[in-house]
């Protein structure tokens, strides 16, 4: 038995024209309100609980002034710089997917989350050590170095790859080897380290949303206003560059230009989302394909795949504040939700098919 | 040595693409040197040439997928590389060896990315998009598998879905790389029947590189013989496919009887010479 498509639906207005499939509507409109209701969820929870009714009456403004205080500014950037990382790391990792035509291509795989790592375990670790380097590192602080260090990552990564335009195959072999390169690098850092360093920074490389303020979402949301709406608008683009080199030529994509915009689009995403919250593993790589299989449709859907990101880092964070006798670092948890789920999804659509 | 045998192409209307004294090279190797030749509008060529002689590269160079060392390639008479790849997808179609579709497409999603050149953001999906889309499907008698993916097809139903993306693109050119490999004979002959449509009914002027010579000598009115990335002949069926030709460009030694069906030339191989 093959799965039955649902068919699109055209959609005109004017001079717009478009097709939709309701699949494809109604995945990241879920996805969407379970996004609110979770971090409604996890707004409540915490050393003063607060119930979700409660939650929503305070964001429309009808709250009282004291849970106002706790749940805006003490717990509201946590949730607020999750949901973002996750919106990033998400759409990123469909970005790249889609592009190299190959589901192992994520942002974690292709070195560019080991780049941000390098910049911020160089920050906190050579800070410490003193020297005209450490002085540098330490004044930039560990978000900047880990901008920096993924910015770096991601530029090698499409200057190495590049012939004449972007094979996605290479870019997956080329990443991996700048992937073992900085984790090389980030393991001589570590082992230079003293023990205190060294702790600090292994926080930082699990992924954290401990104690992160506004001044960690706003520059996030920032970018993501300007990446997120242009990631959608190559989305007519992606879906032909998925066919291959030749027949997207052939259909008139102007290649190099059309490669280079996905490739910048998807790396400025990772290294700002990695530099807010430090490598929250797992999400790049396996919400594009959790989002694909939940819509259909033959690439993983950008919207979908951000709005999928944002509710798995939420939630992974709400289960590590919670459900957890002790509170573990937001990265740990995406890894332990994610697999099952996107495992779930491919021996059930085994069995589909079969 | 291979005796140049140019003959003048059967002229039906004005050239619509042309390649002036291309050479050809991928890095420091030179695949063709020195190639001219023309193709007039509503005609059908076929390129053969032994393994390696340089056709699909060639092919490759006509359809702006690579860009000439020297010499250039004209469409309508203007430079192909300066001209913009989107007005270029409006005018020539081309369907890569061997082409790859992404896992879960639908026939008709694949159809429907024909229509790209003629898109923009706000108008993704127009009547005439629809229009042409279904008529595509219809013609290439895929109506019924519009909603299968691709990766389930056979082999020679997927080529037809190929196909029908290149009538949805509605381009008067239409370029092929050998579009019958790996294909039964049956699915072949089903294959070269639909592009031969294309021709005969849609007025395309359709190039193609074909490894089979028979079929090559019944489908196509001209036809182009490569050898180490020269252009060797160039005319009709009869004029190419000669015993002499086929010794010089193919090393083969070969009788050539007329095809009892078509009464084209027909080549029945005797032995590999050398």
């Amino acid at each position: 038995m093959s799965a039955t498509t649902a068919t699109a639906q055209a959609v005109r207005l004017g001079p717009v024209s478009g097709r939709l499939r309701w699949r494809s509507v109604l995945v990241p409109l879920t996805t969407g309100v379970v996004l609110v209701l979770v971090s409604a969820l996890s707004l409540g929870r915490g050393d003063f609980p607060i119930g979700v009714g409660d939650v929503l009456r305070t964001l429309v403004g009808l709250g009282d002034p004291s849970q106002a205080f706790v749940l805006l500014e003490l717990r509201a950037p946590r949730i607020v710089v999750g949901a973002l990382v996750g919106t990033a790391l998400g759409l990123a990792g469909a970005l790249f997917q889609t592009f190299a035509r190959n589901p192992l291509a994520s942002p974690d795989v292709l070195g560019i989350t080991q780049g941000a790592s390098v910049g911020a375990v160089a920050a906190i670790v050579l800070a410490g050590g003193g020297g005209p380097a450490g002085a540098l590192l330490g004044g930039l602080g560990v978000p900047v170095a880990a901008l920096a260090g993924a910015l770096l990552a991601g530029s090698l990564l499409l200057a190495l790859t590049w012939r004449s335009g972007i094979d996605g195959y290479r870019l997956v072999l080329v990443g991996i080897a700048l992937w073992s390169a900085a984790a090389a690098l980030t393991d001589w850092l570590l082992t230079r380290a003293d023990i205190t360093d060294a702790a600090a920074a292994y926080v930082w490389i699990t992924g954290s949303l401990n104690a992160r303020t506004w001044d960690h979402a706003l520059p996030l949301l920032g970018t993501l206003a300007v990446v997120l709406p242009l990631a959608l608008a190559t989305s007519r683009v992606l879906g032909v560059l998925q066919f291959g080199d030749d027949t997207a030529r052939g259909l008139g994509v102007r290649l190099p230009l059309a490669q280079t915009v996905v490739v910048l689009l998807a790396v400025v995403a990772v290294a700002v989302a990695v530099a807010a919250s430090g490598p929250v593993t797992f999400v790049a790589l396996v919400v594009p394909q959790i989002a694909v299989r939940l819509t259909g449709g033959s690439r993983p859907p950008l919207l979908a795949s951000a709005l999928l990101g944002a509710v798995l880092v939420v939630g992974a964070d709400l289960a590590a504040r919670t459900a957890l006798p002790q509170a573990l670092p937001v990265g740990i948890l995406t890894a332990v939700l994610g697999a099952p789920y996107l495992l779930w999804l491919l021996v059930r659509g085994r069995r589909r098919t079969t | 040595m291979t005796q140049v045998l140019h003959r003048p192409p059967v002229r039906t209307g004005p050239v619509r693409l042309a390649a002036e004294r291309v050479r050809l090279a991928y890095d420091d190797r030179v695949v063709v040197d020195d190639l001219d030749l023309e193709l007039t509008e509503g005609s059908f060529t076929a390129i053969v040439g032994p393994n390696g002689c340089g056709k699909s590269t060639l092919l490759r160079a006509l359809g702006r997928l690579m860009r000439p060392q020297a010499g250039r390639v004209l469409l309508d008479g203007r430079a192909i590389a300066r001209t913009p790849t989107r007005e270029v997808a409006r005018v020539l179609g081309l369907l890569p060896q061997t082409p790859t579709a992404p896992e879960g497409l639908t026939v008709a999603d694949l159809v429907a990315r024909g229509r790209h050149p003629h898109q923009s953001w706000l108008r993704q999906w127009s009547r005439d998009d629809e229009a042409v889309v279904a008529e595509a499907l219809a013609w290439t008698d895929l109506s019924d598998l519009a909603d299968r993916p691709v990766d389930e097809l056979s082999g020679g139903q997927r080529q037809r879905a190929w196909i029908s993306m290149a009538l949805a693109q509605g381009t008067d050119l239409l370029l092929l790389d050998e579009p019958t490999t790996y294909l039964d004979l049956s699915h072949q002959i089903d294959v070269l029947d639909l592009v031969f449509r294309l021709h005969a009914d849609r007025g395309r002027t359709v190039v193609v590189v074909l490894h089979d010579l028979n079929l090559a000598a019944r489908y196509a009115q001209r036809l182009v013989a490569m050898k180490d990335g020269a252009l060797v002949a160039s005319g009709t069926p009869a004029e190419v496919l000669t015993e002499r030709l086929l010794a010089d460009v193919f090393d083969l030694e070969a009788r050539v009887i007329p095809d009892p069906v078509a009464g084209t030339p027909m080549v029945v191989p005797v032995r590999r010479l050398r």
